[in-house]
């Protein structure tokens, strides 16, 4: 893909090109293609002179980063502990089964992101699934039709 | 402004204060993450609305506030300067609320507590029995300030204990107040704080360090992120008084990247501290500089490892160290760096403001202070908690916690995040601190106390926590990388009917070798769900093993799902929803549910309402 690379110059400007920042870099970046463009991260390494394996290892360690494009809409399950013993191991395979993809992808529309996130911080409300940023708490199965929307729900 | 003295700090503090009449009408919106997932938001533009509306924008102060701590009852609002404590609002509440109580002076009945047991509805905040067994010396301030405002914090007496430090204490006698009081990390390993932050002053170097963990990833706790997200000042203040005794001049701030308004709260805390001359060169003109800075965490829950938070500040994949040398003497960037947890900053200010004696007087033995709790799962009154160290388990969990909801029964609390230990039924009556609840096979970990009813089956459980630490090991270290992974596929086989009662013991075995031999805290302590509740649940392995069956209901293959004829009226809400259509019947006839197409979902069961569909 093709980058702007003057985009990324600014972010790792924006951190005085220190080297210790490159978590802080990658996640800028992420919040502009909202995943991680191979050719960003090469461009990062050259940028910050180390090497790519370093970015490449930096980005598949930590869970913020995501290798693959995002859909347009992005959905969290909360598989916190709080969560899980009021079933949310329900409520995912229920958003997998309407949306036909597994934790993890993302629907052949591009639509959908569905992904699984340790705890949201919101336990008092649990099961807590996350969809674009708006927190729904108290999820159940039969819930999850309505948090799609009638669209999905039919195919 | 630049205060250059701490007289300059008070006078500010004493202007803020004579412009505010503290019989002022406020309405106090708790905008706490529990409260958000509710909407508070709405709720607190609403009165924003309304309080203009009546032409009274002037006469009323609307504040959005940190978390309160009572989450099941949210959206909450407190009206002060009566303290009158209104519960689950909508929108649609906000008129009358105006109308009666901030105009005419009287109760909105409907929207206030009502206790159940002693038939009364409970006006004041103070005297709901969930919080009148608290002592919260760090949540009460949350409701009385707008987290990002310097002067709220300013005037609640916010950084007087730095102005004191400043003015009239070196740094050797702050070391000793800190030492003195017995604060202990509430991060997780409970090390002596005062200990740690005179290791690290001793340690030779020029360039020292400073660091807040505030990358909360046990799941079920959310304190950390309550205290950052509603008083941020509090923990700037106690690492600027840390810094000053330890002789650092730079701090970071590791937020946890799920925590957005966290990181805005802390980012904008800093941004003010600095205008103000409270952080950054010359400190309130005492010749003393220290700047903090903040970074985002990439969610991985073995950065709450010292040595791996300081590897990922560096830049690097969040692998830990063996601690040969402490990171005291070489932590980030190999200087010596002292690290603690948010709340453990948050009691700074206060230790010194109150007195060391004053501190060490609330606690047992060997805990001082107050802890904060999340205290979720199968409970009434979610939410946060903080209580004096020594309360009993049970205290918390009945009394505070308000029991287990829908009649179901007591079965274990979970405490201390995924490495701690499930404690039953019979040993509720110890007192919370650090040594007794390592005693039973738990810790104190950051506080997440997760509490289990009948439903909850605990080898499901200790699979939970074995596959969450498998996912987050780092894989630096074979024990806890392959042992982890072993210890998840044996409690699979368990959960499916495939276990063997040799497998007990391979499970111990594995447990022991973990302990032993990983690298961090995360494989030395893995074991201990399983360990724990092998221990007091040794009879639930027992009857997957033997008996192929799960007793909670929980495990998927040992359940199956069918109809009872006596309670199904034929509704057909079931066959409605089912995703494979397993399910048969005519409009009120009885229905029948076909096994073998059953996908065990459980939709059917949460749907019915008749409680005809029954899980064995």
């Amino acid at each position: 893909m093709k980058i702007d690379e003057s985009k990324l110059d600014s972010i790792i400007k924006k951190y005085n090109n220190e080297q210790g920042s490159l978590i802080s870099i990658l996640q800028d970046i992420q919040v502009e293609y909202k995943y991680l463009p191979r050719e960003a991260m090469d461009h990062v390494a050259k940028s910050l002179q180390i090497p790519r394996v370093q970015v490449f290892g930096v980005a598949t360690f930590f869970k913020a980063f995501s290798l693959k494009p995002k859909g347009k809409q992005q959905i969290h399950v909360c598989m916190g502990t709080a969560c899980h013993v009021r079933g949310s191991k329900m409520v995912l395979e229920e958003l997998e089964r309407k949306l036909g993809i597994k934790a993890g992808d993302t629907t052949q529309d591009n639509e959908y992101t569905l992904e699984t996130v340790n705890c949201v911080g919101a336990c008092a409300l649990g099961p807590v699934v996350v969809k674009n940023e708006e927190y729904r708490g108290q999820m159940t199965p039969i819930k999850v039709e309505s948090l799609l929307g009638t669209k999905i729900a039919k195919r | 402004m630049n205060l250059s003295s701490v007289k300059e700090l008070e006078d500010l503090r004493k202007k803020i204060l004579s412009g505010r009449d503290l019989d002022k009408p406020c309405i106090a919106v708790c905008g706490g993450p529990g409260c958000l997932a509710k909407q508070c938001l709405q709720v607190r533009d609403e009165f924003i609305k309304e309080i203009s509306a009546k032409g009274l924008k002037s006469k009323v102060d609307i504040r959005t506030t940190g978390c309160h701590g009572y989450c099941e009852r949210g959206p909450i609002a407190l009206i002060f300067p009566q303290g009158i404590f209104y519960q689950r609002l909508s929108i649609d509440d906000v008129a009358e609320i105006v109308e009666e109580t901030v105009i005419n002076n009287k109760t909105v009945p409907r929207l206030l507590y009502s206790d159940v047991e002693a038939k009364q509805v409970i006006e004041k905040e103070n005297d709901i029995p969930f919080y009148k067994m608290q002592t919260r010396l760090i949540l009460s301030n949350n409701r009385m300030i707008d987290p990002n405002s310097i002067e709220d914090y300013l005037a609640i007496g916010g950084y007087s204990a730095l102005g004191k430090v400043l003015g009239s204490m070196n740094p050797p006698e702050v070391l000793d107040a800190i030492k003195k009081s017995g604060l202990r990390g509430r991060g997780g390993g409970g090390f002596h704080t005062g200990r740690k932050w005179e290791a690290t002053r001793d340690a030779p170097g020029d360039i020292k360090y400073v660091i807040c963990n505030a990358d909360e990833g046990d799941p079920g706790a959310f304190m950390d992120r309550s205290i950052l997200e509603g008083n941020p000042h509090s923990v700037l203040e106690g690492m600027i008084i840390g810094a000053y005794t330890i002789g650092s001049g730079v701090g970071y701030v590791y937020v946890r990247n799920e925590y957005p308004l966290a990181l805005k709260n802390v980012m904008l805390a800093i941004k003010q501290a600095k205008e103000l001359g409270i952080l950054g060169n010359n400190i309130l003109g005492s010749g003393f500089s220290f700047d903090v800075k903040v970074n985002r965490g990439g969610g991985a829950f073995v950065c709450g490892e010292s040595t791996a938070l300081m590897a990922s500040l560096e830049g690097k994949t969040g692998e830990p160290r063996a601690k040969y040398i402490h990171t005291s003497e070489k932590g980030l960037w190999d200087r010596p760096s002292n690290l603690n947890n948010v709340e453990t900053w948050a009691n700074v200010p206060m230790i010194l403001n109150k007195g060391a004696q004053w501190f060490s007087d609330i606690g047992t033995e060997s805990s001082k202070g107050t802890k904060v709790f999340s205290l979720v799962g199968k409970i009434n009154n979610t939410g946060l908690v903080e209580v004096p160290m020594g309360m009993t388990l049970r205290e918390i969990i009945f009394d505070i916690g308000g029991g287990i909801p829908g009649g179901k029964s007591f079965k274990a609390v979970q405490t201390g995040g995924p490495s701690g230990g499930c404690i039953p039924e019979n040993l509720l009556d110890i007192p919370v601190d650090y040594e007794r609840l390592t005693e039973v096979g738990s810790m104190m970990g950051s506080g997440g106390m997760i509490v289990m009813d009948e439903d909850t089956c605990m080898v499901d459980l200790a699979k939970y926590f074995t596959n969450f630490l498998q996912e987050e090991s780092c894989g630096k270290c074979v024990p806890c990388r392959e042992g982890l992974r072993r210890m998840g596929d044996i409690l699979k086989d368990i959960t499916e009917g495939k276990g063997r009662m040799d497998d007990i013991l391979l499970i111990e075995d594995l447990a022991g070798m973990l302990k032993d031999a990983s690298l961090c805290g995360l494989g030395t302590t893995a074991a201990n769900p399983v360990i724990s509740t092998l221990k007091y649940f040794r009879d639930e392995y027992v009857a997957h093993i033997s008996d192929h069956k799960c007793p909670a209901g929980v495990c998927r293959e040992l359940i199956t799902y069918g109809i009872d004829p006596d309670n199904c009226t034929g509704c057909g809400l079931c066959k409605k929803n089912c995703p494979p259509k397993a399910i048969n019947g005519e409009r009120k006839q009885t229905h029948v549910l076909d096994t073998g197409k059953c996908i065990k979902c459980g939709i059917c069961y949460d749907v019915c309402k008749f409680e005809a569909v029954r899980k064995e």
